[in-house]
């Protein structure tokens, strides 16, 4: 303290003689970092972009021969589109249906104490937590029995299992940052609940929205194990169809490092939009 | 926010609860109904009582996957919850490489899981990824598919690198809460590097770090996709963690009453985990506000 009193010249000095380095120092363990992130992506990209004599013959770090052939064997295949087709449906599904019955009940758990609120709410995000392999085959029987297997709803219900929880998690943390003078203000304006929910709140949470619904998206994007155990070939998805790529004459590399770029893209081109909620929507709206 | 005793918001959660009771609670009826019984198939099935429970107690693999996930699980915190930290505080505060950086450390958590195991099922090869081919040509003897130390390690940087982004992301949530006034004071106190993280980071982190040690350690605990893309389990069973060894019992070889026991003892864990984070959570949710 008396340092700093007497001194306060060399003081400043110190920190940013001391400062400098530091920023260097991140700059450097940044870089590193990202080095290790995205080396392995970019792999897959070089991979995708060479024919696949080129992949076993020849090691090099970028395409001698870039050739595009990989990519347009999958957009001109329809068993190998259609997997992403299929894949697209069921995840759409699911999220118009879980940020719509998740919508109310958030609003629910947000604004009011009920009998079992409490409850409720750790029951939904227990189901958050379920390991999918434990419900693997009880849904393979359930949705067979009501003649559902190998459709598009089977899948996009089955994911319910934990990207409805999620998306009442996400919204119910938006929803609690909202004054709620803003509810009671609208009902003595003579809004009705409806009316209201939808021209007034809506509105307020759009974010919130935006984000459950991504969050939504993509875990549903990203699940193999129960979309390929409910479906076999009319909803078969991306991430199943590219194990047919391992073939009599071996792997196909090219077709499937072109099908792993390919399925990276939906969440590539939203990133930008959602960067600012990543942690937050991971945190089920808690950050 | 101060709420409202209302009964009627439960048409509200209606919805949510016929959804999920569909998607969850038939399914888990079924899976208890087939840990209590035994079948000589035909669907004639009777009472097995707790039989299966107590195979499965006695089963040594069942104890030896869980062995291997705790394993597993414990590195992979071990490293990502360090090395998490330490990224954050190295990220860059503002401006445009902040949301550069961002963006780029996000990519990794938005890959389709078995993605991410092909990534690391070719970057790993000897014959034509990038790290295996490096690792072989500096003389190490890399083989991820015959040697089960090397499976062990490589499915534990894909984890690392899959996931270190989102700790990372939650700790530095965390550290833009610290308010400029905190290091000001800590500058005049001259205080070191160290008590800076130690008195006014680390508490100030303490709330996101506990969600992020609880979500990697839930979401590594039920971990199926990664590895079985990248060793299918193995070689043997070396990395054959507790979701790949039920749906193996399951899908694979159709043993319904051992799958079943197997996979209730599984949710229990589960759910003791998520009372603990839900604990966790509302606390950090009183604290805030």
């Amino acid at each position: 303290m008396t340092a700093t009193a007497t001194n306060p010249a060399a003081a400043t000095t110190r920190t940013r003689s001391r400062a400098i380095p530091r920023v260097n120092g991140s700059a450097v363990v940044m870089v590193l970092y990202l080095l290790f992130l995205m080396l392995p992506i970019y792999w897959l990209i070089n991979m995708s972009l060479k024919t696949n004599t080129e992949i076993t013959s020849t090691f090099s770090l970028w395409p001698q021969n870039l050739t595009f052939r990989n990519y347009v064997t999958i957009l001109t295949d329809p068993s190998w589109y259609m997997g992403y087709v299929n894949s697209l449906i069921y995840v759409v599904m699911n999220t118009v249906i879980s940020v719509a019955v998740a919508l109310p009940a958030a609003y629910a758990f947000s604004r009011y104490h009920f009998m079992g609120d409490k409850h409720l709410f750790f029951w939904l995000l227990t189901n958050r937590m379920a390991p999918p392999a434990v419900f693997a085959l009880p849904f393979f029987q359930l949705y067979s029995s009501v003649g559902l297997f190998d459709t598009h709803i089977a899948v996009a219900l089955a994911h319910c299992l934990f990207n409805v929880p999620l998306a009442v998690w996400i919204l119910e943390g938006f929803m609690r940052g909202v004054p709620k003078e803003i509810d009671e203000t609208a009902y003595i304006d003579g809004y009705s609940f409806g009316r209201f929910f939808t021209r007034i709140f809506m509105p307020l949470i759009a974010s919130g929205i935006g984000v459950a619904a991504f969050f939504c998206f993509m875990f549903s994007w990203v699940e193999l194990l129960l979309s390929r155990t409910l479906t076999s070939v009319a909803a078969k998805p991306i991430a199943a169809t590219m194990t047919r790529t391992q073939g009599a004459s071996g792997v196909d590399w090219g077709v499937l490092a072109a099908a792993g770029v390919l399925t990276i893209i939906p969440g590539a081109l939203v990133i930008w939009f959602v960067r600012n909620y990543i942690a937050k929507g991971f945190a089920l709206g808690r950050v | 926010m101060e709420k409202t005793v209302n009964h009627k918001a439960w048409f509200l959660v209606l919805p949510v609860l016929v959804l999920v009771a569909f998607s969850a609670v038939i399914p888990l009826m079924t899976v208890v109904n087939y840990a209590f019984q035994d079948t000589f198939g035909n669907n004639v099935f009777f009472w097995n009582g707790l039989g299966w429970f107590e195979d499965l107690l006695a089963s040594e693999r069942m104890w030896n996957a869980l062995g291997r996930q705790l394993v597993f699980s414990g590195t992979i915190l071990a490293i990502e919850i360090p090395l998490g930290v330490f990224v954050a505080l190295n990220m860059p505060k503002r401006g445009v490489w902040a949301s550069v950086v961002l963006v780029l450390m996000s990519l990794p958590l938005l890959i389709p899981w078995n993605v991410v195991g092909t990534i690391w099922q070719i970057f790993g090869r000897v014959d034509i990824g990038l790290l295996g081919y490096t690792l072989d040509s500096m003389g190490i003897r890399y083989n991820y598919t015959q040697n089960p130390v090397h499976a062990w390690v490589t499915v534990i940087v894909m984890d690392v690198w899959h996931w270190t982004s989102l700790v990372a992301l939650l700790a530095y949530a965390g550290l833009q809460s610290i308010p400029d006034a905190y290091y000001q004071a800590a500058r005049i106190d001259q205080a070191s590097r160290w008590k800076v993280f130690r008195y006014i980071e680390l508490p100030k982190m303490a709330g996101v770090l506990m969600i992020a040690v609880l979500l990697r350690f839930m979401d590594s605990f039920m971990i199926y996709t990664e590895p079985f893309v990248v060793t299918g389990g193995g070689p043997g069973n070396a990395t054959t963690f507790l979701s790949i060894d039920l749906v193996k019992m399951a899908l694979g070889q159709f043993d319904l009453g051992p799958a079943a026991a197997f996979s209730l003892m599984y949710f229990l864990v589960i759910l003791l985990i998520s009372w603990v984070f839900y604990t966790v959570m509302t606390n950090l949710d009183k604290r805030g506000g």
